[in-house]
């Protein structure tokens, strides 16, 4: 490790940690109704959406109705997500005629299971990518089936935040806001001025932005290179700053036409954190004690930099048995040294690393690097930071109300250790809450661990159409433990609502658009509709007055308790797997152990 | 029985106090291990999802462990072990359940024997009177009580007076006075009449009475679950059905493991079986009900009488704690400390008239008076027969009471009075007097003047004597965020001046019912939770609206009846004990919590390579305790896993040492000790079992 | 309920247009006026014809040129299949490509001795990687010369020109862009252009 790379990662956290406060405010007092500076431009396009659409400000909504409301919005996007998909080969804007007769030679086809999978993909801000975006989705599809969500899905992971943290804020009350009115104030006010300025500064960078044909051009060795275009720059700030992370290319935030140079990398990398350290600040402001925003702000720290140290440090020292071939491993004032497989020339190791714990401690997903080609315990920590819950920032809202519900659970086991009915923010934490939070962990374990496990066995007959005939792990791209790392990686990729991927695993197979379609859906939204109803609860009580015998929430012994309580409950649920994947591959490393494809001889 | 402690004003601390009982009583012990092999009842088990995980498996491995035996597997042993050993981590677990059911149905059974069948003299109209069962009882019967004669039922005294032995129900032998009307005529069925004639109206009917449903409580019989421990067991199964998770998906990671290394074999069922025994949460899982229900038994060992385990869970919860000044902070009566003469007058001669004028006065005041004088002045109460003295008694219309002898008339009373008195005399009024008084009115004092004839000699100060400790008390329950708030029907002068010596945070002065009723509304209102004791018909109402209600013995049966505990010492202080056993409940519960998840990390670090020290022998590198081989690091902790939870009994029964500081502070110090303790603990403990079963040859 | 409906049929209408027509068409045109080249794709025309874009890597495998780092994209530099290797570090494969790789690099270059620097043997994340590292540009420098027969002094002159330094003096890596420089070789030895 370099004191360069450090010094790369705390401009980073300083510049975060400096723009927490500002953008916490402007967004509590959009979300209170309280006026922002933006209005004079902005509220005419926010009414006339309201008058559009029939919606009501003022009338707020009981926490069932708030979901119901989130789950038809949801149904009727990925409807209209999965019929662009399908139709585009009619529709305009499709330079290269993909799903058409005429697309080039190469262009995918988008099957029924595989615009399933990107619908729901998008839908629920997982942005999982089974295709290859320049070769199957026209620049229209883009935009306006997969871009949009990148919006609406942010939004709406900002709405049952909010509306979480009004549960807390509030007391004797049964409405917890308006998702409606939420969304929009979310898509209007926030992600739509972040992403115009965000994508200009990256289209200055380099970052393209026409609705151009893919270029032909004839290389210096006189060969032919078609290059892809399209509108870029604003479907990559968008899908930074909602932590969406689907790429418009397949190399995703790696391609140099979505991420041209290093300082087009701090700007994405800071767009992913942005909203949801803001979140904490919001929070910290709508309960009306900005030291419980911190005190969230600094667990996350913690895990955030725990995560760098562990994966920079194992990318900087490398593989062994690439130094045994005469690779350079130490890094150098002229080359980066460790592990560089899979890295950008121009991000080197420490800007990788930093993406890599960044994208997974969101749920972004994106990526800069190819978190498969990472050495073990490097490509340990993006797991371990999807199966954690992807709390630590976390995605646009999904982190906070991740996080909020690490605090429920940390309250209420160590809470009881202070000999109270255990209190968070004033509001008791009993049976109903729970209750609820144990359903959403138990459903994200359930997901995880199922899903991979089956994955890990299950066998496909001869003339199976769900997936190519064998075992399931023939779609693996790497054999040994590394094989399970790539399908736990895919499930837990898509419980969590992430979308990176141990990409060597080609999931474009019915069998697997299914399944982590499933686990995409289930990931998101039995999350979500839990922690709506804990909101709904927790409106209804009254505040209890904090007293010296209330356990303090803001200081650093619950943050440590905070910190340990999210980490123990993910390394409990994953260790064995863990243990049997990613950590039993470093100590093999270690040992210059190789593994190959062909090993399977166990179900012929 | 129950046997009544000498009450220690200062402690907060229940553990401190003389146990009725020791932890391991041999008949309780004997009935527990009865008991606990009939609660393997699956039926019983399902309703602690942990422990009937726990007993599935151990079925499951006993079904394989007698395949094996006829199909002759080579690791017969190491599954007949793990057998034995998953069975035994049930048996500990019912067991720990059934000692802490045997202390109550042990206090169930001292308090049945006085319920023999008793013979009720039932009043018929007219005069007449029959004899019946007591059990033949109805409510609204009058029945006549004689000395010598037990009462049959709870009811009322309607008629006369009597003292009454109530040793049955409080182990208090000294008997107590109960009369018709006002506060004091509740009587228990089952308690003596030492003395006199009552009659009494029946309350309750035959199973409804209040020793029944003494016995019922006890015995725990009526056990609910209470909220917080309905949301734990929640908890604790959810964490069951994650581990059940991460075990059983287990299997195909494995299988996918042996085949791409090429080498070992997949776990066992046994093995699996074992890795989740351990990993459940078994010792809180095990222990929970025992922890409820020992809690539930301190309150009695406290003679407190919970109706039921919320009240007490309740308890740890309060942020207000209403306490009546007489008799819980105050010694009850007013005493004299200062005699504060007029000018001219020598403090002798009024302590010298003060006590004369109070040498008849039976009331406690003028008792103190006597008693001040002595131990101030040396004066002896002198025979005042030979002086030919006419002792004049206090009347509400004079409001006075004195002496007269040898010529002298010696008052003593409210000052107007005795101002009027000695002008009555021809005397004048000194300045000095109306402005002694009012100092003293101003402290929360009460002024006593006195004069001798047209001669003012000067003012008595009686005051309200705080007890003793009451003040560190108070200070330690603001620690832990409680606020008391003193009830009094002192004039609101008086009150501050009690409630600054006593050191309480609030006081509500000259209170009526009602008073207290919107004081309690209020603080529910504002989200806090509210105690309180009480003892009187009209405390009735919000003793019911109180979270906690602590109901005195002595009280009416409307109180009890009102109330959610019952203080059968009748001592109101007990309150601020029942708030600590509340917080030691709840605080047991999450530290044993803790200390079960805890104690994960070291099982995994020592079944896991135990399970792939073939198919990955690198990952051997994970067994940093250094255990021996594969089937004593997985026999050790499951051995350890049983064998904790029947160490921690005496901590659930006990519950965990509690002492008032702030919630930060206890946090830090509970999670020092199970959470740290927890990840620590079983390191040792299951490298030792390791040791011991390789030298025992056992694995 | 029947309402949720029409509201959210609504809401999907006018915020896609918003999000999906009227927020990239904004952009674009912001962008085409501010960095129009940028937007473009940074293209490079040789002679009026697209020779490439300055981002995007191209295969090299002649003598004369610097090689750029080893690509997954496609059957190499596919700028419409961008892409890495995915393979991970216990990977055969990959143990036994770097091994390849490594001996042709030692068999080309055989005034090199030491370590070979690791980006010249490793698969970029996109597979179109523009960039190696000062030191893998070093490394060929040798080589380049010789089959340009040019001094290697100034090939090693035309890598320090081509440098760039860490941006803002501390983001990022330094590099070389192999494309612009080999266009620098073409530029300087016209004559030793390969054909």
């Amino acid at each position: 490790m370099t004191a360069n790379g450090w010094l790369q990662i705390a401009v980073f956290f300083l510049v975060i940690l400096a723009l927490t406060k500002p953008l916490g405010i402007f967004m509590e007092k959009l979300f209170e109704g309280r006026g922002t500076r933006l209005d004079p431009l902005l509220r005419p396009i926010e009414r006339g959406i309201y008058r559009f659409c029939g919606i009501r400000e003022d009338r707020e909504q009981r926490w069932t109705e708030y979901a119901i409301s989130l789950l038809v919005f949801s149904a009727v996007t990925l409807l209209v997500t999965y019929l662009i998909q399908r139709l585009q080969g009619w529709l305009p804007l499709n330079p290269q005629g993909l799903g058409t007769a005429h697309a080039a030679q190469g262009a995918a086809a988008m099957t029924p299971d595989l615009a399933f999978n990107t619908a729901v993909s998008f839908t629920t801000n997982t942005n999982w990518q089974s295709y290859v975006p320049e070769t199957t989705m026209s620049y229209l599809t883009q935009m306006l089936a997969l871009a949009t969500h990148n919006f609406f899905s942010a939004a709406a992971g900002i709405a049952v935040a909010i509306a979480l943290v009004r549960g807390f804020a509030r007391h004797s009350a049964e409405a917890i806001g308006n998702f409606w009115v939420d969304l929009v104030r979310a898509t209007v006010y926030v992600l739509l001025p972040l992403s115009v300025a965000g994508a200009l500064l990256l289209v200055s960078q380099g970052v393209i932005q026409n609705f151009h044909g893919y270029t032909a051009a004839t290389t210096l060795e006189g060969g032919a290179q078609t290059i892809a275009q399209g509108p870029v720059a604003s479907q990559e700030a968008v899908k930074m700053l909602g932590t969406n992370g689907g790429g418009f290319f397949n190399a995703n935030s790696a391609h140099p036409f979505e991420n041209p140079t290093p300082l087009s990398n701090l700007l994405e990398t800071l767009f992913i954190f942005l909203i949801p350290a803001g979140l904490t600040y919001t929070f910290g402001r709508m309960v009306k004690d900005t030291r419980q925003g911190w005190a969230l702000f600094a667990a996350m720290s913690v895990l955030f930099f725990a995560g760098v140290l562990v994966t920079y440090a194992s990318e900087q020292a490398g593989n062994p048995m690439l130094a045994g071939l005469g690779v350079q491993s130490q890094a150098s004032a002229s080359q980066p040294g460790g592990n560089m497989e899979g890295k950008e020339a121009r991000f080197g190791i420490p800007a990788s690393a930093l993406f890599a714990v960044v994208t997974t401690d969101a749920s972004c997903g994106a990526v800069n690097s190819m978190h498969d080609s990472f050495t073990p315990l490097g490509g340990l920590v993006p797991l371990i930071n999807i199966e954690l819950g992807e709390v630590i920032f976390g995605g646009v809202g999904a982190g906070l109300y991740g996080m909020l519900m690490f605090a429920i659970l940390a309250v209420f086991i160590a809470g009881l250790m202070v000999g109270r009915t255990p209190e968070y923010l004033g509001k008791k934490i009993e049976q109903k809450e729970v209750k609820m939070v144990m359903l959403a962990v138990l459903t994200l374990a359930a997901s995880i661990l199922l899903f991979s496990g089956a994955g890990a066995i299950i066998q496909f007959a001869k003339n199976s159409w769900v997936n190519p005939p064998g075992p399931a792990v023939a779609n693996l791209n790497n054999g040994g433990p590394h094989g399970l790392s790539e399908i736990l990686y895919a499930y837990s990729s898509g419980t969590g609502n992430n979308g990176s991927a141990f990409a060597g695993l080609n999931a474009n197979t019915p069998w697997f658009n299914t399944t982590i379609a499933v686990a995409m859906w289930v990931g998101r939204f039995l999350m979500i509709i839990p922690l709506l109803a804990v909101a709904g609860s927790l409106a209804r009580k009254k505040v209890v007055p904090a007293s010296a015998g209330t356990l303090p929430t803001h200081g650093s012994l619950f943050v440590g308790l905070l910190v340990a309580v999210v980490v123990i409950v993910g390394a409990l649920t994953f260790f064995p797997a863990l243990a049997l994947g990613p950590l039993v591959e470093h100590l093999l490393m270690q040992q210059h152990k190789l593994f190959s494809m062909v090993m399977f001889g166990w179900w012929s | 029985m129950i046997v009544t402690q000498e009450s220690s004003p200062v402690t907060l601390m229940p553990l401190k106090r003389r146990r009725a009982r020791p932890l391991f009583d041999p008949p309780i012990v004997r009935r527990a291990v009865r008991d606990s092999f009939a609660k393997l009842n699956p039926a019983h088990m399902l309703k602690n999802p942990v422990m009937f995980v726990v007993e599935v498996g151990a079925a499951l491995t006993t079904g394989l462990a007698v395949r094996d035996a006829f199909g002759g597997a080579a690791d017969l042993v190491f599954t007949l072990q793990i057998t034995l050993w998953l069975w035994f981590t049930v048996l500990f677990a019912n067991l720990a359940e059934a000692m802490a059911e045997g202390r109550g149905k042990a206090q169930a059974d001292t308090l049945r024997k006085t319920k023999t069948e008793t013979v009720a003299r039932r009043c018929k109209s007219g005069n007449r009177v029959e004899e019946v069962a007591a059990s033949q009882l109805r409510q609204g019967d009058v029945v006549i009580c004689e000395a010598g004669n037990l009462i049959p039922g709870d009811g009322d005294v309607i008629e006369g007076i009597a003292s009454v032995d109530e040793s049955a129900i409080t182990g208090e032998s000294a008997p107590v006075i109960r009369e018709s009307g006002g506060d004091r005529s509740a009587v228990t069925g089952g308690t003596k009449v030492l003395s006199d004639c009552i009659r009494v109206r029946i309350t309750s009917n035959p199973g409804e009475t209040f020793l029944d449903r003494m016995i019922a409580l006890v015995e725990g019989a009526q056990r609910q679950k209470t909220p917080n421990e309905i949301a734990l067991n929640i908890v604790i199964a959810g964490l069951t059905l994650v581990f059940l998770l991460a075990v059983v998906t287990l299997l195909p990671f494995a299988q996918y493991s042996v085949a791409s290394a090429g080498a070992g074999r997949a776990p066992s069922v046994t093995v699996l079986v074992s890795l989740l025994v351990c990993l459940i949460p078994t010792t809180i899982g095990g222990l929970l009900s025992a922890i409820g229900i020992a809690g539930m038994d301190r309150v009695m060992q406290h003679n407190v009488l919970a109706m039921s385990g919320k009240a007490v869970e309740a308890a740890g919860d309060v942020n207000t704690l209403l306490l009546d000044k007489t008799g819980t902070i105050t010694m009850g009566n007013r005493q004299a400390v200062e005699f504060i003469p007029v000018d001219g007058i020598e403090e002798a001669e009024l302590a010298d008239a003060a006590q004369l004028s109070s040498l008849a006065d039976e009331t406690p005041e003028g008792r103190s008076i006597v008693v001040l004088a002595k131990e101030k002045y040396r004066l002896r109460g002198r025979e005042v027969a030979e002086h030919e003295a006419h002792f004049i008694a206090f009347s509400a219309q004079t409001r006075m009471s004195g002496v007269d002898l040898d010529h002298r008339s010696v008052r003593k009373g409210a000052t107007e009075s005795v101002a009027e008195f000695v002008r009555g005399n021809g005397g004048i009024i000194p300045r000095e007097l109306v402005e002694i008084s009012d100092r003293i009115s101003n402290s929360g004092g009460t002024p006593l003047a006195v004069a001798d004839g047209p001669r003012v000699l000067g003012v008595i100060h009686l005051k309200d004597v705080v007890k003793g400790g009451m003040r560190e008390r108070f200070d330690h329950l603001r620690a832990m965020g409680i606020r008391t708030v003193m009830i009094t029907g002192d004039n609101p002068l008086t009150a501050a001046a009690i409630a600054a010596e006593a050191g309480v945070d609030d006081f509500l002065a000259q209170a009526t019912p009602r008073d207290k009723m919107d004081l309690i509304k209020k603080e529910q209102a504002g989200g806090r939770l509210v105690a309180m004791t009480g003892d009187g018909t009209n405390d009735a109402p919000a003793l019911a609206q109180a979270d906690v209600g602590l109901a005195m013995n002595t009280g009416t049966m409307a109180a009890k009846e009102a109330g959610n505990m019952v203080d059968l010492d009748s001592n109101p202080t007990k309150l601020i004990e029942v708030v600590a056993i509340g917080k030691q409940l709840l605080m047991t519960r999450g530290a044993l919590t803790t200390f079960s998840i805890a104690n994960d990390v070291a099982k995994y670090f020592a079944i896991l390579p135990a399970m792939f020290m073939v198919t990955y022998p690198v990952l051997g590198k994970l067994n940093i305790m250094g255990l021996h081989s594969p089937e004593s690091a997985i026999l050790a902790s499951v051995i350890f896993n049983a064998l904790i939870i029947i160490a921690l009994v005496p901590l659930a029964l006990r519950g965990v040492s509690y002492r008032p500081m702030n919630a930060a502070a206890l946090l830090g110090r509970n999670l020092l000790v199970y959470g740290v303790g927890g990840i620590i603990a079983p390191f040792p403990g299951i490298w030792l079992i390791d040791r011991l079963l390789g030298l025992l040859h056992l694995a | 309920m029947w309402k949720q409906w029409i509201t959210a049929i609504r809401a999907t209408v006018v915020l896609s247009l918003l999000t999906g027509l009227l927020y990239p068409a904004l952009v674009t045109g912001l962008a085409r006026v501010l960095f129009p080249r940028q937007a473009g794709g940074s293209l490079i025309t040789v002679n009026g014809k697209v020779a490439g874009s300055e981002l995007i890597g191209q295969k090299f495998t002649r003598q004369e040129y610097f090689r750029g780092r080893p690509s997954a994209a496609g059957d190499g530099y596919d700028a419409a299949n961008s892409g890495g290797s995915n393979l991970g570090p216990t990977s055969r494969k990959l143990i036994e490509r770097v091994q390849a790789d490594a001996a042709a690099f030692r068999r080309e270059n055989p005034d090199f001795h030491g370590p070979i620097p690791a980006d010249l043997l490793t698969a970029s994340a996109s597979g179109l990687d523009p960039h190696i590292s000062p030191a893998s540009a070093e490394a060929q420098a040798a080589r380049v010369a010789r089959a340009r027969r040019a001094p290697e002094e100034q090939v090693r002159r035309l890598i320090a020109a081509r440098t760039e330094g860490r941006q803002l003096g501390f983001l990022g890596e330094p590099r070389v862009n192999v494309l612009l420089l080999n266009m620098d070789l073409d530029r300087a030895w016209p004559a030793n252009r390969p054909r």
